[in-house]
């Protein structure tokens, strides 16, 4: 019998006789004769070798770049050895959402560990089980602001083009406008957010260190969103979190982010991790799973799937998002990741690639890349290029460098903790070498 | 058991980094946090040991049968794990160029053709992270598809039968839908009538699964997607019951337009305890346009990514659960086309024969033969004993059963759905019916234990009034 | 069950409505929906001043696995919410008819509405439905 299937034909044939047939295709009798198929134009099931080898040998197309410089969006951090130990637990990874709380504490601990390590991350009061990604946690923390009388979403136009995408998407579905608020000098411009701002402004959305990696003045935007009204939302990178002034910090009503570099491979963009923390305020709008703490008749601690009532399997229609899944395999990863660094080793990170970054702006300045926007970085940074930004990366991938994205006519670079000087100083001495190629 | 922060001691952490090579840099005091994180500070031993001992406390398929209806908790297999373990893909970053991607491209590209010949579709967008992700994309399809032709504003109403997943309505509404609700007949299948009166001008579509929740196929599926094409609208199927049904009979040869597919569910990509999974999107020709960003293209043996003419744009970022199409590609690979048959019918006859098993002891909602699940009817024994579905439930936790999906569909008072999918042996299902038959000889003979099941479990039933009433959502000291 | 006090009306969707001396009303949930109910964790309500209409949904009720909307007795605007609700729900379950969720002021109609003695019969009815 084909794989999997823990039966040979002789224990088939007694099942069947049990059941009261002779033959399997009488239990498909209800299918209309016309279509049922006589086989599928697929190829023949293989062994496990030959398959193995065919997964090898895709994966054998694909390169991994020795050194990456490349954020925006997916980031190259390192994943602690024990991270991988931990969540290759099979009860873990073969387990079904816990709605047995009796005999799913472990999962159910777990995501209320995760939910405390985000909360405190970000600053805010309450976190979810988790969503999809980032970028689909800002589109739903979009819906959460939302009401009859609010229906205008305002986004900054120094967020990361993808979200963007998915934000306009979301609001597409439930007819909700989205007004894009410009960009200035590399950051959110507030005097027009304030122009865009009337009475029928749900939220404003914008990333620190926004998509071109700059810092932004995320406590004028929060101001200027509350005098008139409106909530804001802070979209977070989970690694600056560690030394950046925090959403609960700031005053935002919800935080969201893409927790992808909390110990989750880059893995071709996926599954990532949304997080989305909130005030106690709003803690009933927050979609998505939630575990709660309670106890049971006998006074023990026990943690429980709650707040059900405003998910679909309840609410139905009614819902204010259809979210069922968490990405709970991811969250628990997160997690792992947030145990195992602790404080001292989440801030190291975040200062190396603080350090690293602004190593490799100085080096790219004093050979002809300049960086395009003033004002205070994290880890990502723009430059202006003296060459046109394709011919650099190709030169670039030449020698096994995963240079900095082309975006709007300059470059986009990432540092991280993984970047070594040497590394550095080769992409420096690569860049020197580029032949003058078309200027754009 | 203590949580991480209840473990925590200052100064166990371990030193994952070195220092900078770089020198140090400065970041001007204002724009630092003021509060120091507060993560919890373990050594790895005991870091580790914490989740052993909640690993402990987990239920997985590995662990046991688990019958949960709807969900097809079947066997994760291992060359699973080793394929989405590949450096070659988890080392691989999102927008790389394309010619240093041909395996990742070439994945998507396999597993799109194998899902559209299993489903009867033309394309697929392996964007969707979870099938109700899949839905709301399915969904939009549907709301461009009007708008494109001007009726947008006419075609508002989305079918959905009284039987169906919670997800079905709520993604209607999250497309801007209003959902209308097609009564079942007593075996489950949708009440042709109440369809026809119901389909009409602002008809935008239908969405249904077949077989559905009682575990019915139902058989007028081409009258029904006909009424509803009829009235000008398109059909939807939603793919969480396809285990019953793969490479037997096709959605697409039902007369649907549209589908979802959860791989986590048919195509064994494993549960994560809540996810990740993936949900794909397939459609017919007509709305492959609509579909979201980065569909895969191949040209002479080299793929790409394209952006359809008038797709609806992003449902997430980048392409989707990557590592979780290559688990399901490795499976159909392992499978194949008899494979993937033989899956199906594998899962039709274990169902067959629990119900048959089961049947001895309780009742069961539909008569006949089933396909890969079937609804208990717990409703006559609670009104002999007070035993309700839920005690039954907790009962089987006693002995060792993940219990049934408890109270679903809503159309069956004191419903237990069970699943027990292909990839469970006869004896497994022998000794699960034999404990089926202690629940129930348990119900005549002293209802009173089952109400304050189960017992043998780290907790009892936890209080969810005042999880609920009172959410304490983090660790507070 | 506790006993349907007379001096009230009451909906077919299981509100009961006390008109007040000064022209308003006040609206809650009677013994029969706060049992069918079971715990109640949660009140959505609505905001003072809402202009509801009578037999429309004018906020939601949560218990652990269920939520229901509750509709409003009669033509007219919110005149206050009782916040207490949003510490103890639970109120209601112990209390129905000494617990108002909603006061409503400006009535300019009123719904169908059952008294006592009526509203008793049709919940008699309305469990023979469910066996």
């Amino acid at each position: 019998m084909s794989s999997y299937i823990p039966q040979s034909w002789e224990e088939r044939r007694q099942m069947l006789d049990t059941i009261g047939v002779s033959d399997v295709n009488e239990l498909f009798s209800s299918i209309p004769a016309g279509m049922m198929l006589d086989k599928l134009d697929l190829e023949p099931g293989k062994s496990e070798l030959e398959v193995r080898r065919i997964m090898s040998s895709m994966a054998g197309k694909n390169h991994v770049f020795s050194s990456i410089f490349r954020g925006a969006g997916s980031y190259n951090h390192y994943i602690p050895s024990i991270v991988g130990i931990v969540t290759g637990k099979e009860e873990f990874r073969t387990a079904y959402t816990p709605y047995q709380a009796e005999i799913s504490q472990g999962i159910l601990q777990s995501i209320f560990e995760y939910q405390t390590m985000i909360a405190r991350l970000t600053g805010m009061d309450v976190s979810n089980a988790s969503v999809y990604d980032g970028a689909t946690a800002a589109a739903e923390a979009v819906a959460m602001c939302v009401d009859r009388k609010h229906r205008r979403a305002l986004v900054s136009a120094t967020s990361n083009p993808m979200v963007v995408d998915v934000i306009k998407t979301y609001c597409y579905g439930r007819g909700i406008e989205v007004v894009m608020v410009p960009e200035k000098d590399g950051v959110t411009d507030t005097e027009a957010l304030k122009a865009l701002l009337d009475d029928a402004s749900a939220c404003i959305y914008t990333m620190q260190p926004n998509y071109y990696g700059q810092i932004e003045d995320v406590s004028a935007v929060c101001q200027t969103a509350h005098a008139a009204g409106a909530k804001y939302i802070m979209g977070v990178y989970p690694i600056a979190a560690a030394i950046l002034a925090t959403p609960g910090e700031i005053g935002a009503d919800v935080a969201v982010g893409e927790g992808q570099p909390l110990g989750l491979p880059m893995a071709f963009g996926g599954p990532y991790l949304g997080f989305m923390a909130t005030t106690a305020a709003n803690m009933r709008k927050l979609p998505g799973r939630i575990v709660g703490e309670t106890t049971d008749a006998a006074g023990n601690r026990a943690f429980v799937l709650t707040l059900q009532a405003r998910e679909q399997h309840i609410r139905r229609e009614k819902a204010s998002s259809n979210i069922c899944s968490n990405e709970a395999l991811c969250a628990f990863t997160s997690a792992v990741y947030m145990a195992a660094m602790g404080d001292k080793n989440m801030r190291q990170v975040a200062e190396l690639c603080y350090d690293k970054a602004h190593f490799l702006a100085e080096k790219l300045e004093e050979i002809g890349y300049a960086r395009r926007y003033g004002g205070p970085f994290f880890n990502e940074f723009v430059t202006e290029n003296p060459l046109c930004p394709e011919k650099v990366c190709e030169a670039l991938e030449e020698h096994d460098i995963l240079g900095g994205i082309p975006v709007e006519g300059g470059i986009l670079w990432c540092a991280t903790e993984m970047n070594s000087k040497e590394q550095i100083d080769t992409l420096i001495d690569v860049l020197k070498e580029v032949p003058d190629g078309t200027v754009v | 058991m203590e949580l991480l922060f209840e473990k925590s001691r200052t100064g166990r952490s371990m030193d994952y980094m070195p220092a900078s090579d770089v020198g140090e840099y400065s970041m001007d005091a204002s724009l630092q946090r003021k509060e120091p994180i507060g993560l919890p500070d373990l050594a790895e031993v005991d870091l580790t040991r914490h989740y052993t001992a909640l690993a402990k406390r987990v239920y997985g398929v590995n662990c046991g049968f688990y019958p949960l209806g709807s969900c097809t908790m079947k066997y994760n297999p291992a060359v699973n794990e080793t394929a989405a373990s590949l450096p070659g893909f988890t080392g691989i970053r999102p927008r790389q160029p394309a010619s240093t991607v041909q395996g990742c491209l070439g994945v998507l590209t396999k597993a799109g053709k194998a899902l559209c010949e299993i489903t009867g579709m033309d394309d697929m967008s392996f964007q969707p992270a979870a099938g109700a992700h899949g839905e709301f994309t399915g969904l939009l399809l549907i709301k461009a598809y009007h708008d494109s032709r001007g009726e947008g504003d006419k075609r508002k109403v989305i079918l959905v039968p009284d039987s169906a997943h919670g997800t079905n309505p709520a993604s209607s509404a999250m497309a801007d839908f209003r959902v209308v609700s097609i009564p079942s007949l007593p075996d489950g299948g949708v009440d042709l009538d109440a369809l026809r009166a119901a389909a009409g001008e602002d008809t935008a579509g239908l969405m249904l699964t077949n077989p559905n929740t009682v575990g019915i196929f139902d058989k007028n599926i081409l009258e029904i997607t006909k009424i509803v094409h009829e009235a000008g609208g398109l059909t939807y199927y939603d793919g969480a019951n396809l285990n019953a049904v793969m490479g037997k009979v096709r959605p697409g040869d039902m007369g649907f337009d549209v589908i979802h597919l959860n791989l986590h569910k048919t195509f064994s990509t494993p549960h994560g305890g809540g996810g990740p999974g993936a949900g794909p999107c397939g459609c017919k020709v007509f709305l492959a346009k609509f579909l979201p960003k980065y569909t895969v293209t191949e040209n002479g043996g080299v793929y790409g990514f394209a952006n359809p003419a008038q797709t609806v744009g992003c449902v997430r970022s980048f392409y989707g659960n990557f590592l979780v199409v290559v688990r399901a590609l490795a499976y159909i690979e392992m499978l194949g086309a008899k494979g993937i048959r033989e899956a199906a019918e594998g899962a039709v006859v274990n169902a067959n024969y629990l119900k048959t098993l089961l049947s001895k002891d309780y009742q069961c909602a539909t008569k006949g033969w089933c396909m890969h699940e079937f609804v208990l009817d717990i409703g006559g024994l609670k009104h002999k004993t007070g035993v309700n579905a839920m005690d039954v439930a907790k009962a089987l936790v006693d002995m060792g059963i993940h219990p049934p999906t408890m109270y679903f569909p809503l159309i069956v008072h004191e419903a237990l759905m069970i699943e027990p999918t292909e990839t469970e042996s006869k004896d497994t299902l022998d000794s699960v019916a034999t404990a089926f038959h202690a629940v129930r000889e348990a119900a005549e003979k002293n209802p009173e234990a089952l109400h304050t099941a189960p017992h043998t479990t780290p907790i009892g039933r936890p209080d969810e009034v005042a999880a609920a009433r009172k959410p304490v959502l983090v660790y507070k000291k | 069950m506790k006993e349907t006090l007379k001096d009230r009306k009451y909906t077919k969707t299981h509100e009961w409505v006390l008109f007040n001396e000064d022209g308003t009303a006040d609206m809650g949930l009677t013994d029969f929906a706060q049992e069918h109910l079971s715990d109640l964790v949660f009140f959505g309500l609505p905001n003072v001043g809402d202009a509801v209409k009578k037999g429309c949904a004018i906020g939601d009720v949560e218990s652990v696995k269920a939520v229901e909307e509750y509709n409003s007795p009669v033509d007219g605007d919110i005149a206050a919410v009782n916040e207490t609700l949003l510490d103890n729900p639970g109120s209601v379950n112990a209390d129905p008819y000494g617990v108002w969720v909603v006061r409503i002021g400006n009535i300019t109609a009123e719904g169908e509405l059952m008294d006592a003695d009526a509203y008793d019969a049709f919940c008699t009815e309305a469990l023979k439905d469910e066996e």
